[in-house]
């Protein structure tokens, strides 16, 4: 099999499955997507624990893709360093031919290994859709995480308001309704305060003293 | 007004000159905002440098130079215009390597570089699968010093051995997990190891090559009209590197060091580290000399430095010797801009560089320097095949 024949094998090292999914499935579209050139692609996915250069020899990629700060790129460099592998590859950055691409990379997280010979255009394909999903990731961790947060904070407000409707004998909406105008009066959030008035509780709370 | 300026750092106890320069006050007495990046791994800080997300870097001597050249990675042109430490660095091996070498020559005290090295070639012998060492970059003083003293000692690095590159933070971890059976690395990586009963200090840099150059601060080529920019980062670099060096400052600097942001390690490690008090190895074993920021024209690069290094690559089959090669090296390595910039102290000749075996290095003769070694790995054009 020749090189120009063969379909264009690309390697994703990376510990994290979602995002591995995600970047997977979207080099996979546009392989069918863009078809001719880019419709040949092979997409390989290992987590990066031991062995990392025999599977990597196994799987002969054109492209590895790595997150920027995976401590694994010290190993990795170190044994295309010293491999006797025919197709030896390079980390990409800083051609200055495609600054815009790199910074975008750089920008992502994202890191690439390509091996000589490789055209231009097919690395800037790739790349495009690599970092659009490492961006997709992103703002899925993003969202998770304010999803989490809104939860939270909705919970301590809860338990604040419970802790005022007890003390102060309120029903539950004007326990509410002092938090906010309390917090509005302090020129605070209602969860900040919320969380002050648990904490303050939970002082005051007979058993919570030490001695 | 006030100039900002950005440096990448790996956590070493190596960086201590960034450090000091940044929370002592030495930056801003010369009107430099001085900003740490701390940096997961090499890899990470040379792809930052290149494409400049820092304006500098804490760099392994020998990656400015591989970066210029071309070698192991894209070629992007850097110059070395001050050295941050001589020293600093050393081999540790497992308490189970350490047990098997003591095993392997009864009744020998391993004090020195070769009776170590002696009883690690026997260790190694004994044992049915080749050892794993690691080192932390295939341009590191690391992976040379550790070849140099492996080969000095009948060990062949690429063919007895693995060798296998690990991010200086990761080291402990690695031997903890039983990934490697030793490792060259920075202080405090190896006295954490030893603290926690993992393994044992065998030799020191400033044993192997005394004073010989560990990192340096590596910024873009070229410098063309940064100049005004790089006069006052390298007269606080200067500044701080005097104050590092006094034994009375250590305490001090430890304490700064130690921080989570910077290396996250206990100061009484770091401190003893600083004052070259490793762990197990005996004062006048690892010397005074162990690890030095300024004193004896530490900061300059001299021309000699990098042909070391020029000539370790050509050994061990990172690069084909040849006269550009060679000049394009003795490019990155700049002794003249250190005196340009801080005026005084540069101006001092080179001392001779000899390793523990007795073998002196001679940059005008690169060829008959390396004519001298058995143990080589030839160079191999990638993609040719060999």
């Amino acid at each position: 099999m020749t090189m120009t024949q063969r379909p264009l094998r690309i390697l994703l090292i990376d510990a994290n499955a979602v995002r591995a999914a995600i970047l997977e499935e979207g080099l996979r579209e546009a392989g069918t997507e863009q078809g001719g050139d880019y419709g040949d692609l092979a997409v390989h996915h290992i987590r990066d624990d031991a062995k990392l250069l025999p599977r990597i020899a196994e799987i002969d990629p054109d492209v590895i893709l790595i997150d920027l700060e995976n401590p694994s790129r010290d190993t990795l460099e170190q044994m295309f360093q010293v491999s006797r592998l025919a197709r030896r590859p390079i980390a990409m950055f800083v051609d200055k031919s495609d600054s815009a691409t790199v910074q975008a990379a750089i920008d992502a997280g994202v890191s690439a290994y390509i091996v000589d010979g490789l055209r231009k255009e097919r690395v800037k394909s790739i790349l495009d859709v690599t970092i659009s999903r490492f961006h997709a990731f992103d703002r899925l961790q993003t969202e998770l995480s304010q999803a989490k947060f809104a939860l939270e904070e909705r919970k301590v407000v809860d338990q604040a308001k419970a802790i005022l409707m007890k003390q102060r004998n309120l029903s539950e909406e004007d326990a509410y309704v002092l938090l906010r105008r309390t917090a509005m009066n302090q020129n605070r959030k209602i969860a900040d305060l919320a969380r002050s008035l648990v904490a303050a509780a939970a002082l005051l709370e007979p058993g919570s003293r030490d001695g | 007004m006030v100039e900002r300026v950005s440096a990448a750092f790996v956590p070493l106890v190596d960086c201590a000159v960034l450090v000091a320069a940044r929370e002592l006050g030495f930056a801003k007495a010369e009107g430099i905002e001085l900003e740490l990046v701390k940096e997961p791994s090499w890899a990470s800080l040379r792809d930052h440098l290149n494409l400049g997300y820092v304006d500098c870097a804490h760099a392994l001597g020998p990656l400015p130079i591989a970066s210029t050249l071309g070698v192991g990675q894209v070629h992007a042109e850097q110059i070395v215009p001050f050295v941050l430490s001589r020293g600093g660095t050393a081999i540790t091996v497992s308490t189970r390597l350490a047990d098997e070498m003591r095993a392997a020559v009864p009744g020998r005290a391993l004090d020195t570089p070769a009776e170590a090295g002696g009883a690690l070639a026997a260790a190694l012998r004994a044992r049915s699968a080749p050892a794993t060492l690691g080192m932390v970059f295939p341009f590191s003083s690391h992976n040379f010093d550790l070849r140099y003293w492996l080969a000095s000692c009948g060990v062949h690095p690429d063919r007895d051995v693995r060798l296998v590159a690990i991010p200086p933070p990761l080291m402990v971890e690695s031997l903890r997990a039983g990934h490697v059976d030793g490792f060259c690395v920075g202080e405090p990586w190896n006295s954490v190891a030893a603290a926690a009963g993992l393994g044992e200090i065998v030799a020191t840099k400033s044993q192997l090559f005394p004073h010989s150059v560990e990192k340096v601060l590596s910024v873009r080529a070229p410098l063309e009209g940064r100049l005004d920019q790089l006069g006052p980062l390298l007269r606080a670099l200067a500044a701080a590197a005097e104050w590092c060096d006094e034994p009375v400052n250590r305490p001090e600097l430890a304490a700064r060091l130690s921080r989570t942001e910077y290396l996250g390690t206990p100061a009484e490690i770091v401190e003893a580290a600083l004052g070259g008090l490793l762990l197990g190895v005996a004062r006048s074993r690892a010397g005074a000399d162990f690890l030095r920021f300024h004193g004896g024209a530490a900061n300059v690069p001299q021309p000699e430095d990098a042909l070391w290094i020029y000539a370790q690559m050509v050994r061990w089959g990172q690069l084909a010797r040849s006269a550009a090669a060679r000049a394009t090296v003795l490019r990155v390595f700049r002794s003249d801009l250190l005196e340009r910039c801080v005026g005084s102290s540069a101006a001092q000749p080179a001392r001779p560089l000899v390793a523990f075996d007795g073998i002196a290095f001679d940059g005008r003769d690169v060829d008959g320097y390396l004519a001298r070694f058995d143990i080589q790995t030839r160079f191999v054009a990638p993609g040719s095949d060999a």
